[in-house]
């Protein structure tokens, strides 16, 4: 027995692969978006597509710059490369944003909990999408699926976004392309140049425009935490129910696998409880907390 | 032999033990005196271990003292825990080789090929190890590394006779009686007969033992060994309500006291690197002049301004805020996210916090005006043993 075991400590079982070690992926497609931000297309150099859901981000490495959890901006309904929109904010997204066609930039993932959409309480009813800045990016591929929603029942997209100026605006044909296809898209600035004729203020002031139905009302929202908040609210307000009204929350996040710690929201690791969670339950009342 | 069973061996037996360990390919180590602390390192012999050594513990103070005797386990726990064993407080995970192709990747892997054989961890350091067996192994995605070097690890664990006066493994079950992790569990008798009942945790256990001088353990050693562990748990003088803690600390979000604390807390993390629990961790990568990449993945705290940054600035700015994240996570949200206490009651953070902050103590506060039933913690009356390792300095960083 005692060699037996002495036998059996000496040889490991093979590691398993390193889930901090990103797949290499080529850049097949970059477009700037505004001044800062840039959608980069990837293709895996192994030619293998992971499958994603729409909310749901990668860790991206600029090799030798670092890593940061950029969301997936792609629709499913895309065949093809998977895209990311960086905003240029440090090291690593400017990294990001400077690569170029045929540039080789690491990715591991999909992580968290995405949109829900495809699943069974947003088939159907009202949804209303309400994005600031580049929140709009992990919600582009939400709102192609939902216009596209095959049997929905009557139920209608609201999109509505939100920016600085209109030089930061990102996704235009997007936005026209969902007008197109049926969704009520609304724009607004936080300030306009001479000439701008559309819509000035913050997103939420958009929100008495829309006559979305309370009772069959999914609410969809990404951008600062303040502005989640406050659209929040005013949606509660308007009769919607909070466990349908579903934020994505950011922290700082370094694995994206529930083992560094960083990315703390009280009970929730977001990047694995999150980054969507409904703002119903305890979400309300961490956003009031100071410092959480 | 079999799990379950016991036996009692003499210091020649441990000896022996400790030797088969090595000649069977196990890398042996345990806890070592190393300037001025208890602190896990490599043994070949008993003689390693912190032969005649007490330590006086109480908030902010460590020291050892020597008693003149040959008793090896007459102490609670030094500022090292056996985490750092399994998860090192850094960690190359991977770089690029150097043929200049960034995506062709080279792994360190987990180190020594020799697996770890552990002599005389204590029942709360197994515990712990049991709670990061939950962060690094039980999730979506189990850590290779920590994995690999846990997998074949063989623990011997030594059961508390003398608890210091910052332990509360009682309140938190995790101590002074190991339960299970083990493959033996020593107790050593009361008096210099250099016995120690044996109760055996696993095959592989049973089979070191067998290889070694041995007797059946008879009713009254069975019996001085409880009576060792219950003058132990008797010994301790700290409590936490762990059944109530979790919800009580989950409704104090806005308590003053968080503020209170932060006038005395420095902020230096000391509690964080001596926790056996914390998994904190920063993944950087760097780059060399020949262009190398490489990853590392190191012990961070959430005491750091940095933790928590986000582009713009960090979430938890004030010392307040982090104290409270800190507090929270050990004893609250953990149970959220690992279904498990994030404290074990080692105590570690109160003697090593240079201000001697004694998280029983603010447990206690935050908790106390309330006016559910009381407090749900705190220390007892000071006992003799509480006063006397509280005189003496502060013990520093570890
Ligand atoms: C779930 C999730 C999805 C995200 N999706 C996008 C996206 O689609 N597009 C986009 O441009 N940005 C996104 N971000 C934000 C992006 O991760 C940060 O802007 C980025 O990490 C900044 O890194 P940096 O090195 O460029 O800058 P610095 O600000 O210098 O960051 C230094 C380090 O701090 C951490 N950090 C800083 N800011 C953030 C942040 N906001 N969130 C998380 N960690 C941060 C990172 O660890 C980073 O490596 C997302 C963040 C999260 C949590
Ligand atoms: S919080 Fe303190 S007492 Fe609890 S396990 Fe960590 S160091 Fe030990
Ligand atoms: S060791 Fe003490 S002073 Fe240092 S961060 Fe912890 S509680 Fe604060
Ligand atoms: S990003 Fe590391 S635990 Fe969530």
């Amino acid at each position: 027995m005692l060699a037996e075991t002495a036998a059996a400590v000496r040889g490991r079982p093979p590691l398993g692969p390193e889930p901090l070690e990103p797949v290499p992926h080529r850049v097949v497609g970059c477009r700037k978006e505004t001044d800062d931000v840039t959608t980069l297309s990837l293709e895996s150099l192994s030619g293998a597509t992971p499958t994603f859901a729409p909310g749901q981000f990668n860790m991206l490495t600029a090799y030798g710059v670092g890593e940061a959890a950029i969301s997936v901006s792609s629709s499913r309904r895309e065949a093809g490369a998977l895209r990311h929109t960086v905003r240029d904010v440090g090291p690593v997204s400017a990294a990001l944003c400077r690569a170029r066609l045929g540039d080789v930039v690491g990715v591991r993932g999909p992580f968290g909990k995405s949109w829900g959409v495809g699943e069974a309480d947003l088939a159907t009813g009202d949804v209303v999408v309400v994005a600031g800045g580049i929140g709009l990016a992990p919600l582009r591929g939400a709102i192609d699926e939902l216009v596209h929603r095959p049997d929905a029942d009557g139920g209608r997209v609201f999109v509505l976004t939100g920016a600085r100026d209109p030089s930061q605006l990102i996704f235009g044909d997007d936005l026209e392309a969902w007008g197109r296809a049926g969704a009520v898209v609304a724009v607004t600035v936080d300030t306009a140049p001479r000439g701008w004729t559309g819509h000035v203020g913050l997103v939420t002031s958009l929100l008495g425009g829309i006559d979305c139905d309370p009772g069959t009302t999914t609410a969809l929202i990404c951008g600062p935490e303040i502005m989640m908040r406050f659209t929040a609210k005013a949606l509660v307000d308007r009769g919607i129910d909070p466990r349908r009204i579903k934020l994505s929350m950011e922290r700082n996040m370094q694995c994206g696998l529930g083992w560094c710690g960083h990315c703390q929201l009280g009970p929730y690791l977001l990047c694995r409880d999150g980054p969507v969670l409904p703002y119903g339950g305890d979400v309300a009342r961490l956003m009031t907390e100071r410092e959480r | 032999m079999r799990t379950g069973g016991t036996a009692t061996i003499d210091r020649h037996g441990l000896d022996l033990l400790i030797a088969a360990l090595a000649e069977a390919g196990f890398d042996t180590k345990g806890p070592v005196v190393r300037e001025g602390a208890i602190m896990p390192g490599a043994i070949r012999t008993s003689a390693d271990l912190p032969v005649g050594v007490r330590d006086a513990q109480g908030p902010g103070h460590y020291r050892l003292e020597h008693s003149g005797d040959d008793r090896l386990f007459d102490w609670a726990v030094g500022p090292g825990s056996w985490n750092a064993e399994f998860f090192p407080p850094s960690q190359e995970l991977w770089r690029s080789t150097s043929t200049g192709d960034i995506t062709s990747h080279a792994r360190p892997g987990p180190g020594s090929t020799r697996p770890l054989a552990i002599v005389g961890a204590r029942p709360c350091e197994l515990a712990a190890l049991a709670v990061l067996d939950r962060v690094l192994l039980d999730g979506a995605v189990t850590d290779p590394d920590y994995a690999a070097r846990r997998a074949d690890a063989f623990v011997m664990v030594a059961e508390c006779g003398t608890p210091a006066a910052t332990c509360f493994c009682t309140s938190m079950g995790t101590g002074p009686a190991a339960t299970g992790g083990f493959d033996l569990a020593l107790t050593e008798l009361d008096g210099g007969g250099q016995r120690y009942v044996v109760r055996v945790g696993s095959d592989r256990g049973a089979a070191f033992l067998e290889g070694v001088p041995h007797a059946g353990a008879v009713p009254t050693d069975l019996t001085a060994r409880d009576r060792r562990l219950a003058s132990a748990a008797a010994a301790i003088v700290r409590t936490v309500n762990s059944d109530r803690v979790a919800g009580l600390l989950a409704d104090s979000i806005d308590h003053p006291h968080w503020d209170e604390i932060a006038e005395r807390c420095l902020a230096c993390g000391n509690c964080t690197m001596v926790c056996p629990t914390c998994f904190c961790s920063d993944v950087s990568d760097t780059t060399d002049l020949t262009g190398e990449v490489r990853r590392d993945r190191t012990w961070s705290s959430c005491f750091d301004l940095d933790h928590s940054y986000l582009h713009g600035g960090s979430v938890r700015v004030s010392v307040s805020s982090r104290y409270r994240q800190w507090l929270t996570h050990k004893l609250s949200t953990w149970w959220d996210q690992f279904d498990t206490s994030g404290c074990v009651g080692c105590g570690r953070c109160v003697a090593w916090c240079p201000v001697g902050i004694d998280l029983t103590e603010e447990v206690a506060v935050i908790t106390a005006d309330d006016g559910r039933a009381g407090p749900a913690s705190g220390p007892l009356p000071a006992t003799e043993s509480e006063s006397v390792s509280e005189s003496g300095s502060a013990g520093g960083t570890p």
